[in-house]
């Protein structure tokens, strides 16, 4: 009963949902059929307007069975639209469809439905589902039980008899059975039953190849590249000596505390060096990598450029050229020579003792008379001061008006005379600091018998000072045509030399003789810049310095002795060692001085002396040093003589870039006097 | 007069050398090819002495390659090999072109394939040669065997430096040898002693690589080619030298014990054993029975004085190095999951320890978490939810700083979110007058026995001890420069004495005549001294000047370095300490 009520009542259909999905394939009063060509099946069916295609998604048997083609309703239904398959709207003017066996018309039906009678028919009709409107016949098919369920089959992809097996055994028509019959009559070829020709000529060449070895034997499987021996058993000497010399590479520095995970804090980067590694180009880091911190061992990361390090490990193994370099290990201390110590060498000047004040502005030049006891120096102030050395007392202060430039004592320990150079005059003092005899003796020198003239040639006008000057000391003016910057004695104390270094000419240097008033020019060409010039102080030479060399010349034999190459850059004063005879050794020693003290110095030398007695030389420089040296001379000659820097005096202040400007030794004692640019005069004793 | 006139470059050094495209077309080969054959023939440039005369008056930047090694290279079967491979190549190409694939196939069995044993022979004619030289090899095939299995180079080549690397590391295991390790950021370093030679290799951290565009992997492989070989006749050779199987067997019993393990759950059975091998846990088989160690005494024989104190020395080393070869013997160690297990177990099978780790992690593992003598477990997180009472937990660094310092050092410093103590490097050794980190001081007086005070005390009197020490320091820094330049010591006399003024110390002149007198002679000797000195260096030949100016250079800047570390580590205590007071406040 419930099934009844099911199927009558259409509301609570319980194929609703299946109404629902077939609802677009509407069906009015037409009536439809399946149109069934070949193996495909179609659904056709009609709208209002237009026709619409159901392509059912299978591919239909071949074996169709006689009875689902002959449906029970189509046979009844003699109904036979004959105007084919055509779209049925050109029919939809016309109160017929079509036109039947017989020729006549069939008329569509006479009420169409409309969409509440279709809405009420699917509501009420139970078999509304399965029913399908015909276009062609305009007439509407309620389809059978067999019908739907041949749908459905086919839908599902399934054949369309349900009694065909799909899966039957299949006839072997070609089987690996020989066959007691042949399958055709024809008899045999020849080809089949002679050797082929095509093959005989493949394999010909194939036994060709082998024998001629073109083709290998396949090759027994080696394994042997994984699989390792003793390979040193036998370990020869010979091989050793075979080959080259090899430099094994250089392992890979060991790393230090900087690589560490977990380095101590002061490994670290600050952020100051951080970002100096991060401007500097990487070829120029200190280190490769920045060193890093992790609180644990679980936080490092990987390194990203452990396979670049790798690389170039490998490259600078294969690239770069190899070379054994010898690593100098010197102790430092190994290289300061061994030298006597300043102690067993004494005396020397060590400790600062006085300081000659007085003067306003630098002191160019200073001098210590024979005896000892009077020091002179002229200073750009325009005076000479004349102090006693062991009170430091100014004696005397000469006004000479103008810049002084040089200031020397007479050598000769009979006079007393000073020589004085300033701006283009060389003044002669009898300043009158000596016993009665002595000053008496140089006056009678200055009186002298005025001979003659001056050579024309010379320029040098000699005049003897008047009233003022004379009670200052000034004695006699000697007035050169250029400005003079050195005036030296002759050891005799007769003679003296004024330099005036001037580029363009030959008249550079003078010889006066004091006794006769008289001067003249040693030199016919100019040589050179004249620096300095100097005295032997025992034998007749005279000694020349240009900006770079030292000519000598023989007084007696007029002529040039030899000429010195200086390594410096400019050779600024002279001084000689007294002791020693020969002329050679000697001005080896000046210039071994000179060159010396241009490396001890950091700056310019402006003086050097030679202490009379004691093997002492002084050098005086810009640094405002002087550097006293001890030097041993060896009698034999081919023994260098061993100099030893015994002390460095500092005391002088440095005024206008300049230091020290003259040094002087005292005649007797080992002390020495330095004047600087900063208006003193010191002794070092 | 007569004869020919000498022709320039024909003879002396212009002919003793060749350039490297002029080599290339003596032996006809091509630059890859090359290149390969110097790698594995170990063939590098030579830099001539004179470059202008060797490259024949051209000042062109050119590589120069010794004629004598490029007459050795035309000697070698291996070139023959690389022109047959090229043959090879040229077949196979025409072979695919006609689309022969019998051809193809015949060709590629017979691909030629050359051996590198008789260079390796050549290359290292004694064995102690090519354990020199294993420290490449090892960072090469440590590298490779980290590779992933794709692309980069053969599987094969990776399967096989893994093998060895295992083979290596179960050697150093069984001699005991190895004799330090350090964590760096670039990855684990390593140094063992193998027969009297100090190998040291670097084992990148456990990541997968990311690989660089701009490395020339061919010849990366072409030196894992030859390291590859080298390691494995030295592998060979170093197990037999221990009466070890060489393809290397794991012990009779701890075989068993692993067979118990479920096997299919880890590798299939042709890795398994490379798997249990390089699990590190068990020891190997030997060829002989192992008897027990025989402890090669140091024989005595009857020296002259001098050389006895020598004797003790080298003996008291042998003792340290005995204690240190069981520096873990008896300690059971449990690996928590997160720590680097093969290295670790490495470290720790390398002293003596007995180690273990979760099954998950690995195969091969002894005892579970739950074992109640493991001593110490190694974890390297902030805190383990489960504790056990009777093993300490601590981090992994604790295993490489004992090594390191030879000692069991004190664990309360590692334990777990304790902020660990820095990882210094065992490979610095320091000199005189070179940085001594504070933390170096105190391992070192650790090892010489002395007990370190209670915390608190400790940091204090550590402190003041710095502080001394940077002024011992400072002084001796004084005696370096103020032998060289008065300015110089006059400036740093300067800055002492602002630092102690800022320290708030007195200035050291005191009052009293006595003593001024007193400090002024020794001064005065000093100085005398310090003045006889530089007179010295004054009277130096240039060229000596030169030198000692270069060393003295060198010298302070070393010192000058170091100052700089011992400032900024004081700077950092200072703010650390000055952090602490204002918690406590």
């Amino acid at each position: 009963p419930e099934e009844d009520e099911d199927l009558s009542d259409s509301e609570d259909s319980v194929y609703s949902g299946l109404e629902d999905s077939g609802s677009d394939s509407e069906e009015d009063e037409e009536d439809g059929f399946f149109n069934v060509p070949g193996d495909v099946f179609h659904a056709v069916l009609n709208h209002y307007s237009g026709f619409c295609w159901v392509f059912l998604p299978t591919r239909l048997p071949r074996f169709f069975s006689k009875d689902m083609l002959m449906c029970p309703f189509l046979v009844l239904q003699d109904i036979r639209n004959t105007v084919g398959n055509i779209p049925m709207e050109w029919y939809r003017d016309f109160p017929h469809i079509g036109y039947d066996l017989d020729g006549k018309k069939i008329y569509k039906p006479i009420r169409n439905k409309d969409e509440l009678d279709d809405f009420l028919d699917k509501m009420e009709n139970p078999d509304y589902w399965r029913t399908v409107h015909d276009n062609q016949t305009g007439s509407v098919i309620v389809l059978s039980d067999e019908q739907v369920e041949l749908v459905n089959r086919l839908q599902r992809g399934q054949f369309g008899d349900i009694n065909f097996n799909e899966y039957q055994p299949s006839v072997e028509y070609f089987s690996s059975d020989v066959m007691i019959h042949p399958v055709t009559n024809r008899p045999e070829d020849k080809r089949s039953f002679i050797p082929s020709l095509v093959e005989k000529e493949k394999v010909s060449k194939l036994v060709h190849a082998i024998k001629m070895g073109w083709i290998k034997p396949r090759r027994v499987e080696d394994n042997s590249r994984g699989t390792f021996y003793d390979l040193w058993a036998s370990e020869d000497s010979s091989i050793l000596s075979k080959h080259r010399m090899h430099l094994p590479a250089p392992k890979i520095p060991l790393p230090g505390h900087n690589e560490s995970y977990n380095p101590p804090p002061e490994y670290l980067f600050t952020d100051e060096e951080r970002a100096l590694w991060e401007q500097q180009d990487p070829s120029d880091r200190k280190l490769p990598y920045v060193p890093m911190k992790f609180s644990s061992l679980r936080q490092v990361p990987a390194f990203p450029r452990f396979i670049h390090e790798r690389f170039e490990r490998c490259l600078d193994l294969y690239l770069c050229p190899r070379q054994r370099k010898m690593r100098v290990n010197v102790n430092p201390e190994d290289l300061i020579p061994k030298l006597p110590k300043p102690k067993d060498l004494q005396p020397f000047p060590t400790v600062q003792s006085l300081v000659y004040r007085g003067h306003s502005s630098l002191i160019r030049s200073i001098s210590v008379s024979p005896s000892g006891q009077w020091l002179a120096s002229g200073s750009d102030d325009g005076t000479v001061r004349i102090w006693e050395v062991c009170s430091s007392r100014c004696m005397k202060t000469i006004q000479v008006g103008g810049a002084v430039k040089t200031v020397t004592w007479n050598p000769n320990p009979a006079v007393c005379l000073l020589a004085v150079a300033l701006n283009s005059v060389v003044l002669i003092l009898s300043p009158a600091l000596a016993d009665r005899q002595v000053v008496s003796s140089s006056e009678r020198l200055l009186l002298g018998d005025q001979e003659a003239e001056a050579a024309e040639d010379t320029g040098a006008v000699w005049s003897e000072a008047e009233g003022e000057e004379l009670n200052q000391g000034i004695r006699l003016k000697v007035h050169h045509p250029k400005a003079v910057h050195q005036v030296v004695w002759h050891a005799k104390g007769d003679y003296l030399a004024s330099v005036m270094p001037d580029n363009s000419s030959h008249l550079q240097v003078l010889i006066h003789q004091l006794s006769r008033r008289r001067s003249q020019n040693p030199f016919r060409r100019n040589k050179g810049l004249v620096q300095c010039v100097s005295f032997h102080p025992v034998r007749p030479y005279f000694f020349v310095a240009t900006q770079r060399s030292v000519r000598i010349y023989n007084l007696v034999k007029q002529e040039m002795t030899k000429k010195l190459q200086a390594n410096s850059k400019w050779i600024s004063s002279m001084a000689f060692y007294p002791v020693c005879g020969s002329v050679s050794l000697t001005v080896l020693i000046v210039l071994i001085t000179c060159h010396l003290i241009c490396r001890h110095h950091k700056k310019a030398v402006r003086g050097v002396a030679y202490h009379r007695v004691y093997p002492l030389f002084a050098s005086a420089s810009d640094d405002g040093s002087v550097i006293v040296c001890h030097g041993t001379v060896y009698n034999d000659l081919l023994q260098n003589p061993l100099i030893v820097p015994v002390k460095v005096l500092r005391g002088h202040v440095m005024t206008h870039d300049l230091g020290v400007l003259d040094v002087t030794f005292h005649p007797t004692q080992p002390w020495v006097f330095s004047s600087g640019a900063d208006n003193t005069i010191r002794l070092f004793t | 007069m007569g004869g020919l006139q000498k022709k320039k470059f024909e003879r002396g050094s212009a002919t003793n050398y060749i350039t490297r495209n002029k080599a290339r077309k003596k032996l006809q080969l091509s630059l890859p090819d090359f290149r390969r054959l110097c790698i594995l023939k170990g063939i590098y440039p030579h830099e001539p002495k004179h470059k202008k005369k060797v490259n024949k008056g051209s000042t062109a930047q050119r590589t120069f390659y010794m004629l004598k090694d490029i007459r050795f290279l035309m000697h070698e079967p291996i070139v023959g090999k690389f022109r047959d491979y090229k043959v090879f190549v040229r077949k196979l190409k025409k072979a695919y072109g006609k689309t022969e694939w019998s051809a193809v196939e015949r060709l590629r069995e017979n691909k030629p394939t050359y051996k590198l044993d008789h260079i390796i022979k050549e290359r290292y004619p004694a064995f102690i040669d090519a354990l020199r030289d294993i420290d490449d090899a090892l960072c090469m095939c440590f590298l490779f065997s980290t590779f992933a299995r794709t692309g980069k180079c053969h599987v094969q080549t990776i399967q096989l430096c893994r093998r060895l690397t295992v083979e290596w590391m179960n050697f150093v295991i069984a001699s005991r040898g190895l004799r330090k390790v350090f964590l760096s950021i670039k990855g684990i370093y390593y140094q063992a002693e193998v027969m009297g030679q100090l190998i040291t290799w670097l084992v990148p951290y456990q990541f997968a690589h990311d690989h660089p565009t701009d490395v020339d992997y061919r010849v990366m492989a072409t030196f894992t080619e030859l390291y590859t070989t080298l390691l494995g006749f030295v592998n060979f050779r170093l197990y037999h030298s221990l009466n070890l199987l060489y393809p290397p067997k794991l012990d009779g019993k701890a075989m068993s014990e692993l067979k118990e393990e479920d096997e299919d759950d880890y590798a299939m059975n042709s890795e398994c054993y490379l798997e249990k091998l390089s699990a590190l846990s068990a020891s190997l088989s030997r060829v002989v029975s192992a008897t027990e160690e025989e402890d090669a005494e140091l024989d005595q024989f009857p020296v002259e004085g001098e050389d006895t104190e020598k004797m003790e020395a080298r003996e008291r080393e042998q003792k340290q190095q005995e204690a240190q070869k069981k520096l873990f013997e008896g300690l059971k160690f449990y690996l928590n999951r997160e720590v680097p297990r093969e290295s670790l177990a490495f470290v720790i099978r390398c002293f003596g320890g007995e180690v273990s780790w979760d099954k998950s992690v690995c195969i091969g593992s002894k005892y579970e978490v739950t074992d109640e003598t493991i001593t110490h477990h190694i974890v390297d997180r902030p805190n383990v939810d489960k504790q056990y009472i009777n093993r300490y937990y601590i981090q992994p660094q604790w295993v490489y700083d004992c090594v390191n310092a030879k000692i069991r050092l004190p664990v309360e410093d590692y334990f777990l979110g304790v902020t660990l103590p820095p990882h210094l490097s065992p490979f610095v050794e320091e000199k005189e007058g070179d940085y001594v980190p504070p933390e170096k001081l105190k391992i070192m007086a650790l090892q010489r026995g002395e007990k370190p005070a209670n915390e608190q005390e400790e940091d204090e009197e550590e402190e003041e001890d710095d502080d001394e020490d940077d002024e011992e320091e400072e002084e001796e820094e004084e005696d370096d420069g103020g032998n060289d330049e008065e300015e110089e010591t006059e400036e740093q006399n300067l800055k002492t004495m602002q630092e102690q003024s800022s320290q708030g110390k007195s200035l050291q002149v005191k009052v009293t005549p006595g003593k001024v007198t007193v400090e002024n002679k020794a001064r005065l000797e000093q100085e005398e001294k310090a003045e006889e000195k530089r007179l010295a260096i004054m009277m130096m030949k240039r060229k000596e000047k030169y030198l000692f100016d270069k060393i003295m250079f060198g010298k302070k800047r070393k010192i000058r370095e170091a100052n700089k570390l011992a400032a900024k580590r004081k700077a950092h205590d200072d703010a650390e300490k000055s952090k602490k007071k204002k918690a406590r406040k």
